[in-house]
Formats: C-alpha cells, structure tokens, sequence
C-alpha cells in the first residue's frame, strides 16, 4: 500500500547537539538518526562534529569515531570495512550505500545518515532485515538438479560461466531493495530487486535443472511484477550491479517460454 | 518473554523513506508517467465532451469550443497535449526497456531524459503548428 508519510510513532524529530572536539582544525558535521527502543520517545536526529585529523577518509570511519569518542550508544552495523560483507549498507547523504566505500569528502555539507529506507527499525541505524532475508530464502538460492550427481563437481562451460558475472557479485547488503519505491509500497509481496537478480543468477546457471518450477514460483502480479523499472536499484548498488535488468530478463524468459 | 518481544516489534518505527530520498531522474519520470496517464483520463473526458457537443448542436458546440478556447481551458488543453506526449514517451521508453535493453547507466539515464524533454518539445511544436496554421 502506497503510504506517503510516516506513522505516527516514527515521525522524526529534533535531536541533541553534541559538543564539537576541542582544538580540532578540520571538522565535519554528521546528522544521525537515533532511535533508542528502551526510551519510548520518537525518532530523531543528533549531530555530531568528527575530528577529520583524528580519523580515517570514509564515513563509516566516521561514525566509528564518534561511536569511540563522542558517544557510544551510537548503534549501527559494520564489519569488514571494505565494502564485501554489506553490513554497513545505510541511507548517507539521500542514497543507499555502505558506510565502509562512500567518502566524507564525496558528500557536499553536512553528512545526512538515516537506517535503510521504509524498514523497521530496530535501534539507531540497525534495520529488521528478517522479511529480507526470508524472501531472498524463498527464491531457493542454491543449484537444482535430477539427475544424478557425477563423481567430480557440476561443469561448465568458461561460456556459461560468463553469464553469472554481474550477478553472484551480490552480497546482500538490502541497499537496492530498500531504494525501490516498488518495494516500499508492497515490500510484503514483492520480492524485490535483490531478491529477484538472485532468482536470476539461478535461472541462467547452467548446472540448474529447475527453471521451469522456478519461473512457476516467480508468475505472480507482485512476486516479479511490481518491478516499474524505476531504476533506483541500479543506481543504488555498490557493487554496480544492475537488478533491473535482470527482472526485465526474468520477464522476457516468462514470455519466451509460452512460445 | 514472548510477549515482550510481539510489543517490541509493534513499536518499532518505519525508517523515512520518500522523505529523505535524494530523487533519481528515472524515479521521476516514473511518477510523471503515472502522473500523465491518470490526468489523460481526464483530458479524454474533455475530447468527449467536445465531440459530444459538436453531436449534439450549434448552441452546445458554441458552449464547448468558448470554453476550450478561454484562457484557462486553452491552459488545460496545453496541459493535456503535454500529459499525451509525455506518456506516449515514456510508454515507448518502458517498451524499449522491457526487452532489456538501454538499462545500462548511459542508456537508463539518456532515455528518461529524452522523455521529459521530448514531451516538452513535442508540445511546443504541436501548438506552435496550431497557432501558425489559424
């Protein structure tokens, strides 16, 4: 359901200043989203001023920062740091991203950080993914076969292999599906740009036996169908990968396979 | 336990997403194009109209074709031929689109371009024709 504002409990408001660090020459202001789950206020916004001689070049250096130094009730994702686990993935500056390979210095003004969009939240910049996650589960990203194993692995062709590229890159990281107003709208039956390009990378495998009962599973006017290629997928996605075009190649297979 | 938890689901926020999402030209023309589509409903109500009118005798025509050619119907009607091609581009552009192909970075961001500024020129020559031709 297209719903254009917030409910009431999470509509946001202002937040608290914290102080600036003394005697730093080179500061940038961070405005963060808070929302604490054990104090029953509403959403808001807190700023903050990191110390850019004090820390690393890209902005999930800065809120570690200020998590280490300002304030440590800070909450968000994060692990590997070089954009391969997805945990960081955020909405920075207007648009979703990871924290971990997006640069203070790319952001003009003050840096904007808000948890990925139309998600509940679960404390600060921590989203629920567990809808995401069980959607990605139901695509059944793993390799279908009847007959019968052979004794080494499954081959390929270097052919074949090829068509995968552009699509096993995915790390799961959510920031297309959540940048998809299709998505946000009817989250709960669409299954959404990433969850989608993953049915893809098993619909082109090969090795895959199942395409027909996978197309089966996705013939549906929302599991594949609410895609209105708004592109905000595509341009989303840290790894340049392009969800929209594998939908619009899941679409031309349904047609293809009626001839 | 089991309860706490169901209440704190129920309480959890929605994190902003129109509200603080930086627009995309693609995402856009996507709501022009839905915009456009739902307003040609009520243009092609107005072309009945007038044919109707035209139907129906000199004293209803005279009626319909002074208030099409008011100042603010003259607005609508240039509003509509505006919402025609528009859509009609942008209808094009999800066709291309729907086979696949021009979704790369260049192709993606070219075509929605070329529906808004398209629609725009395609009216201004529709009416720049239509006035020379009084």
């Amino acid at each position: 359901m297209v719903e254009l504002a917030l409910p009431k409990n999470s509509v946001v408001g202002a937040g608290k200043t914290w102080p600036k660090p003394q005697g730093a020459s080179r500061v940038t202001e961070f405005r963060i989203y808070r929302w604490n789950p054990d104090d029953g206020a509403n959403p808001r916004i807190d700023t903050y001023y990191v110390d850019r001689d004090d820390c690393g070049p890209m902005v999930l250096d800065g809120i570690i920062w200020i998590k280490n130094k300002v304030d440590p009730s800070l909450t968000f994702r994060r692990s590997c740091r070089e954009g391969i686990c997805g945990s960081c993935a955020m909405n920075i500056d207007g648009v979703n991203t990871l924290a971990c390979t997006r640069g203070m210095d790319e952001i003009k003004g003050a840096i904007k950080i808000y948890p990925l969009p139309h998600m509940p939240v679960v404390k600060d910049l921590v989203p629920d993914l567990t809808h995401f996650y069980a959607q990605h589960a139901s695509i059944e990203p793993w390799l279908k076969t009847d007959t019968p194993a052979p004794e080494k692995e499954w081959r390929q062709s270097p052919a074949d292999r090829d068509k995968l590229d552009g699509l096993y890159e995915c790390i799961l990281c959510a920031c297309c599906s959540t940048s998809c107003p299709s998505y946000w709208w009817n989250g709960d039956r669409y299954l959404g740009p990433s969850a989608l390009l993953q049915a893809y990378r098993w619909l082109i495998d090969s090795r895959d036996e199942a395409t027909g009962e996978r197309l089966d599973n996705l013939e549906d006017p929302f599991r594949l169908y609410r895609c209105h290629t708004i592109m905000n997928c595509a341009k989303a996605c840290p790894k340049g990968l392009n969800p929209a075009k594998a939908i619009a190649q899941i679409k031309n297979m349904m047609i293809e396979r009626q001839f | 336990m089991a309860e706490t938890q169901q209440r704190l689901e129920d309480r959890r926020p929605l994190s902003p997403h129109l509200q603080i999402y930086r627009p995309t030209l693609t995402m856009t023309m996507s709501i022009v194009h839905r915009i456009t589509g739902a307003a040609l409903y009520g243009a092609f109500f107005l072309l009945a109209w007038y044919f109707i009118a035209a139907a129906a005798g000199p004293e209803a025509f005279v009626w319909a074709s002074w208030t099409l050619t008011s100042i603010p119907g003259l607005i609508i009607l240039f509003g509509a031929t505006w919402a025609l091609f528009t859509h009609l581009l942008g209808g094009l552009r999800h066709a291309i689109w729907d086979t696949g192909a021009a979704m790369d970075e260049k192709g993606r961001e070219a075509l929605a371009l070329a529906t808004a500024i398209g629609g725009v020129a395609l009216t201004l020559l529709v009416w720049f024709a239509a006035f020379s031709l009084r």
